[in-house]
């Protein structure tokens, strides 16, 4: 039999400023599935993106996460980023002075010299530049300036979803993606996620509300609470979450 | 008054040497500078502004002087190669604190401009260099007359009213000695009403020896004229330099400085800048990058005598290992001078636990209908930018590096030549990858 396994956390505690947030989380996600973590606030889901990603913030004290059978946890975040990982963040930070150009020209090849590939040439490069905008709609304004200053919310996520679209990762982290977004920037980030789409790339939906969900189709949706997973279900678990609320599963979960 | 001492001895010893080997105008300055000398000695570091500087402790060791004008024997056309190449500049040499006039850039000038020697000029033109030399930077301090009484030569661009002199025009300050050297060096730029011109000054020490500099520039802009004045020091970790720079503005004239330290060994950069005639403009921009031992120390006084002028300043620095850095900006806004639109900034990057800036902005304001704003910021690099970076599969070093540049880049985009501004953003890149390889012609610099 193939080994379909992309991700694999096994008892994964982990926290922050030795306050402990992951209690105990067991997660396996195939490849070209898509992944729903859902759950109140407050209840890990950001942390455990930031774990899988490598923030230094995070400490995990137990437990092991096996990407396509490596031992993730003792990987930089950018040797993360380069074996295919990528996170959409929930808040994506501005940095003055270095253009969204040379930024992703810069990751581009670092993801290529991983892969012992020449750096991409400028005409190519600009050329990948303009099919990816175009996916996520994008103006070529917003990719003349650096990187997230000045972007308004919708613009910054929508960012998000431009990188990913160069990057072409394994594993998609989308961090609440949704939030804060209108209807028509949800349309374009999903269309991007979904331009994605093969048997190979697989997606991890971290979100609070099932509206996402409408785009995204998701094939597994997780319920995140306190620090564990508490339910598993198909994509109707979603359903019922948006018109059940959580109090509902915190009753199942014994509280 | 011992560090002062040598000096003055110096003088007096050598008084009619040094006035032989230089020309009239300079020379009438000599006695009230030794004057003022005696008066002020060296700022001391218990002096407000002087506080981060030891400025006697760097006289103190014996440096030999040209005195007599002795040629240096080399052709800095043939050991310099210059860091901003195919700048289309037209290429002036000094060596030390000599104009080097054995061979000069092919150039036609305008009628009426002058490009060239301050001894040469001030012989040919005493009427002109006369009405200006000495005139903005008398009586300020120690160095200033210690530079007066002992300079013979210099640099000077003279544009007569009206005339817009398009190429721009490079001077390289070129350290070369076997021993260790002083050099007393003097730069004056003339700008009469209405004309226009760039000026790119680059220091370079191309021995191993320690050099000393004392810096003394004159910048005069006439009514609408318009001058760029940019400032790059590459010397080396044995170079101690004390520079100031004195711009008189008349109405409607435009002045921008820009001064950029990539290597060196201990520099103090005073800039004084009166803004005497309304509608006129300043910028002064500043920006260094301190590794090892460096320490930039940076002093600024801009006056708004009269009313609506703008005064924009941008200073940053990058501090790594065990550099330091200082800078002192005061605005002093005059009483009547309304409508005065002043701002300054000082941003500055602790790469280390060891790194030292200490920032202290000044405002100073007798006039009630002014805009006037400071912002200073001192503060380590941003750990979620750098982390963002190498989320996107960006090593640390050179997310590092990305964002070094990135905190300089807006000090180098207010150059405003195309050329130098492309080539400054590849040399800070450079610096910051520590691949600023020494000069062709630099011996043995180790920057």
């Amino acid at each position: 039999m193939v080994n379909n396994m992309l991700l694999e956390i096994k008892n994964l505690h982990a926290g922050i400023n030795g306050r402990e947030i992951l209690k105990g989380i067991n997660l396996s996600v195939n490849k070209g599935e898509i992944h729903a973590i859902m759950g109140p606030n407050g209840s890990g889901k950001s942390t455990l993106s930031s774990v899988l990603v490598g923030h230094p913030a995070f400490k995990v004290t137990e437990g092991t996460v096996l990407y396509q059978g490596k031992n993730l946890l003792e990987l930089s975040p950018e040797d993360r980023s380069r074996e295919g990982i990528f996170l959409s963040f929930q808040y994506p930070v501005e940095i003055p002075g270095v253009s969204m150009v040379n930024f992703m020209r810069a990751a581009v090849n670092e993801h290529r010299k991983y892969n012992n590939l020449e750096p991409v040439s400028a005409t190519d490069f600009l050329k990948l530049m303009r099919e990816k905008r175009a996916i996520v709609d994008m103006d070529s304004k917003l990719t003349g300036r650096s990187v997230n200053e000045g972007f308004s919310g919708g613009e910054k996520k929508r960012n998000e979803i431009f990188q990913m679209v160069m990057l072409e990762p394994k594993l998609a982290i989308l961090d609440e993606t949704d939030s804060g977004l209108d209807i028509d920037a949800l349309r374009i980030v999903a269309n991007g996620v979904n331009s994605l789409r093969t048997p190979q790339n697989t997606t991890l939906v971290i979100t609070h509300y099932q509206r996402l969900l409408d785009y995204i189709k998701p094939d597994v949706v997780h319920v995140l609470y306190k620090g564990r997973i508490i339910k598993t279900g198909g994509p109707e678990l979603a359903i019922e979450l948006e018109k059940k609320g959580y109090d509902w599963l915190k009753t199942e979960a014994g509280e | 008054m011992k560090a002062e001492q040598q000096y003055i001895d110096l003088f007096t010893r050598y008084e009619s040497l040094i006035r032989k080997r230089s020309s009239e105008v300079l020379n009438k300055y000599r006695t009230g500078a030794l004057a003022d000398f005696e008066r002020f000695g060296f700022p001391s570091a218990t002096c407000e502004d002087y506080k981060h500087t030891d400025v006697a402790q760097a006289f103190i060791p014996d440096y030999g002087i040209n005195l007599n004008r002795i040629d240096v024997p080399v052709n800095p056309y043939d050991v310099f190669r210059c860091d901003v190449p195919n700048l289309s500049t037209a290429l002036y040499f000094m060596v030390n604190d000599s104009f080097y006039d054995k061979v000069k850039p092919e150039v036609k000038w305008p009628e009426g401009v002058y490009v060239g020697g301050l001894k040469a000029f001030s012989e040919q033109y005493p009427d002109i260099a006369g009405r200006y030399y000495a005139k903005a930077a008398a009586g300020r301090d120690g160095i200033i007359a210690l530079n007066t009484m002992l300079a013979q030569d210099g640099f000077v661009v003279y544009v007569p009213e009206g005339v817009t002199v398009e190429k721009p025009i490079q001077a390289v300050n070129i350290f070369r000695s076997d021993v260790n050297v002083m050099a007393n060096r003097r730069i004056l730029a003339i700008l009469e009403p209405r004309s226009q011109a760039k000026l790119l000054v680059c220091d370079h020490s191309i021995d191993d020896v320690k050099f000393l500099a004392t810096e003394v520039v004159e910048i005069f802009a006439g009514e609408e004229a318009c001058f760029d004045f940019y400032d790059l020091e590459e010397s080396s970790r044995s170079t101690t330099r004390f520079a100031s720079f004195h711009v008189k503005q008349e109405a409607s004239s435009n002045v921008l400085l820009n001064g950029i330290t990539l290597t060196n060994g201990l520099t103090r950069n005073n800039y004084y800048i009166e803004l005497n005639g309304e509608y006129a403009e300043a910028t002064l921009c500043g920006m260094s990058i301190l590794d090892k031992e460096q320490q930039v120390d940076m002093y600024s006084h801009i006056t708004h005598a009269v009313p609506n002028c703008t005064s924009a300043e941008l200073v940053k620095n990058v501090l790594n290992d065990h550099s330091a850095g200082a800078f002192s900006g005061r605005i002093l806004v005059k009483e009547g001078a309304q409508k005065t639109a002043a701002y300054q900034t000082n941003r500055n990057l602790l790469v280390t636990r060891e790194a030292r800036m200490y920032s202290k902005p000044q405002l100073e304001i007798y006039a009630d209908d002014v805009k006037c704003s400071h912002g200073m910021t001192t503060g380590q690099m941003d750990e979620s930018a750098l982390f963002y970076l190498q989320s996107r599969g960006i090593p640390k070093d050179e997310a590092r590096m990305m964002l070094s540049v990135a905190f300089t880049a807006d000090v180098v985009d207010h150059v405003r030549l195309d050329g130098l501004k492309e080539r400054l953003h590849h040399l800070v890149e450079k610096r910051f990858r520590g691949e600023l390889a020494p000069c062709v012609g630099c011996r043995g610099r180790r920057p």
